[in-house]
């Protein structure tokens, strides 16, 4: 896709833009925000592992400005996605166009913004559709403050008709980026596993869709049982684990080209498969006579390194984004619980103290943070922890929440959640980080596995 | 129909007539050639020896049933494994409990009688517990069970290990009743080489 990022205002924009910022973040004191203004983006994210009741931020999106029917459409479109993207991150409430006072003609002039106080919007997003070929049109929007009458953002898109979906999902990202100084998520995808039939009977196929649900595709042909499948954090590569054969092992699955390839055939089951920061080694669980190690492989040469030598389980191993520590699951101390080592093996400490078992953990990409599964007391939940096991939160609960995944800029967690019974469904479900903002995502039918791929490119 | 009616009335009428005999004039019956039958030679034939008396064994069972499976088939190595060739296992457990050995030992006895069998031994896991744990879990039960057939002779190149995880239940009840049928180790019997 061709496009053209194009910034219309840039001076007043930082000043204006932490007005905002303090209304998504309202922990944010005065002496807070002069100190921002002059630290890097990173001192930013920290705001959002704060718990803290958040008063989204009103936004009015009205229908992009268009001349022709087929712009008008694409123009209805393209705000409905930005609508919908920015209310399901939870930080957004968009207004309902009813209640909009002015209808602009022009986006290349300033708004009425006392119309647009008086509906109580913080932000506006005016946005403009033009034509300039049949394989050719221009996606243009400003956002405003509102409150401070200034623009926060210009961006003019060029792309092809049919990359609408795919444009309106990158100006929700700008718009995202913009409002709260982190990277937005929303022009990214979930792949997952498809699930059919009852507990007892289930067919799990390995499928991909954007991460609101639309475009939904199966990957693989055949009805081999599939499971766990993970992305590349830096390519448009997953790697899982298939019974093709009757053999379980980890493949590698390029979704550009559809190339797959076993990785390594080993006398017993490999399975756990995560690849690292770069991309260049995979790091994966080893069944020999019973016993369950780590290895990591160089995918270059192909040649694995033994990580554990444990006899008890060794399982589900995550790599930190600088790739110098691994966290993983093992019952070594009785039950399962995290543990955290150098990526040579060394130094292994074991982090969950608290009630219940651990599983499944995984590294944010941030870096600073470790979701996890715990069960107590008959239920699971998904959690999250500082890297050395303080600050320990749960975040959700029910009959069986397992297998967290992050979403590419670390903000949100997404899982899948189990129902009881053997009817009982499986479903994705997301919660920020913060505690909130729990939904289900929508899936084409029962779903479980998900594993958000990073930004597109 | 009318036709065979008048037929049928026909018919009566003329064995109606047959009951009542005409007289019949009485003859003399030819007298009978006799002649005398041709001497046989007389074959003296070996006494027969006695038979052996042999006493039955006893009878230690009742006769075969014919619902019970061929002897050798799969059928028949569920059937002597007591129903279904699984063991089962105590919550978060791999190790074999008193009565999954004696399962087990029934399990070797009958691959040695068949040494042309082999056995994928599927490892399983309830839905308490996550995936990958459960897969790693399933891998150990799976094992516990290879173990142990070998222990009883089973030479291992006769054995495979698969682990399903928490994959494949075979109990849907959410209870302690269902998640523990679900918790086993699975010999899946193939009477050729192991796949």
């Amino acid at each position: 896709m061709e496009r053209t990022y194009l910034e219309f205002a840039s001076a007043i924009v930082k000043t204006a833009s932490m007005t905002l910022i303090t209304r998504i973040f309202p922990l944010l004191a005065g002496w807070l925000l002069a100190l921002l203004l002059s630290l890097p983006a990173q001192a930013q994210l920290e705001i959002d592992i704060t718990k803290g009741n958040l008063d989204p931020v009103q936004i009015a999106v009205p229908d992009f400005l268009a001349t022709t029917q087929s712009e008008r459409d694409f123009g209805r479109q393209i705000a409905d996605v930005i609508r919908a993207d920015l209310e399901r991150s939870g930080l957004f409430k968009p207004l309902d166009p009813a209640s909009f006072l002015e209808t602009q003609t022009n986006i290349d002039y300033k708004p009425t913004f006392a119309d647009w106080r008086v509906i109580k919007a913080d932000a506006l997003v005016s946005g403009r559709i033009k034509t300039e070929s049949a394989s050719r049109i221009l996606v243009e929007f400003r956002l405003w403050d509102v409150f401070a009458g200034e623009q926060l953002k210009g961006v003019r898109f060029a792309t092809t008709p049919d990359n609408w979906r795919r444009t309106a999902h990158k100006a929700s990202d700008a718009i995202y980026e913009a409002l709260t100084g982190e990277s937005g998520y929303f022009d990214s995808r979930i792949v997952f596993i498809d699930e059919r039939g009852p507990k007892t009977n289930k067919t799990k196929r390995l499928a991909i869709m954007d991460q609101d649900g639309e475009n939904p595709v199966y990957l693989l042909g055949g009805s081999d049982l599939v499971l766990t499948p993970r992305f590349s954090p830096n390519s448009q590569t997953i790697v899982y684990m298939s019974y093709e054969n009757n053999r379980p092992n980890v493949y590698l699955l390029d979704i550009e080209t559809g190339r797959r390839e076993l990785l390594g055939d080993f006398p017993g089951m490999t399975y756990a498969p995560h690849l690292s920061p770069d991309g260049k080694s995979l790091i994966l669980t080893m069944e020999r006579r019973g016993n369950n190690d780590i290895y990591v492989m160089d995918l270059t040469s192909r040649s694995t390194t033994r990580l554990t030598t444990d006899p008890a389980i060794d399982v589900s191993a995550s790599y930190s984004p600088d790739e110098k520590k691994i966290v993983f699951n093992s019952d070594r101390g009785g039950s399962p619980q995290l543990y955290t080592m150098d990526a040579d093996g060394k130094n292994v400490r074991r982090i969950s103290f608290g009630k219940g078992r651990y599983s499944a953990p995984i590294w944010s990409p941030r870096g600073d943070k470790i979701a996890f599964a715990r069960s107590s007391g008959g239920k699971f939940g998904i959690g999250v922890m500082d890297v050395d096991g303080k600050n320990e939160r749960i975040l959700t609960e029910s009959y069986l929440d397992e297998s967290p995944t992050w979403s590419p800029n670390g903000r949100v967690i997404i899982f899948s959640r189990e129902y009881k019974g053997v009817e009982g469904r499986s479903e994705v479900w997301s919660i920020d980080l913060t505690g909130q903002n729990l939904r289900r995502v929508e899936t084409p039918g029962m779903a479980s596995d998900p594993a958000w791929s990073p930004l597109l490119p | 129909m009318k036709h065979y009616l008048m037929g049928g009335a026909a018919l009566l009428s003329l064995s109606a007539c047959a009951t009542k005999p005409d007289p019949v004039p009485e003859m003399t019956a030819p007298a009978p050639v006799v002649q005398a039958p041709a001497p046989v030679p007389e074959i003296v034939e070996p006494t027969p020896p006695p038979p052996v008396v042999q006493q039955l064994p006893p009878v230690v069972q009742s006769a075969p049933d014919p619902n019970l499976p061929t002897p050798g088939s799969i059928e028949d190595f569920a059937y002597q494994s007591g129903g279904e060739p699984r063991v089962f296992f105590g919550y978060d457990q791999f190790d074999l409990s008193p009565e999954a050995r004696d399962v087990l030992r029934r399990q070797a006895n009958w691959m040695q009688i068949y040494p042309d069998s082999t056995a994928v031994i599927e490892g399983h896991a309830d839905e308490r517990g996550t995936r990958e744990y459960n897969l790693a879990l399933g891998a150990r039960r799976a094992d516990s069970v290879q173990a142990f057939l070998i222990s009883q002779g089973i030479s291992p190149n006769r054995l495979r290990t698969i682990s399903y995880g928490k994959e494949r239940p075979i109990d849907g009840r959410p209870s302690e009743t269902g998640w523990a049928r679900n918790r086993n180790g699975y010999t899946n019997l193939r009477l050729g080489g192991v796949s």
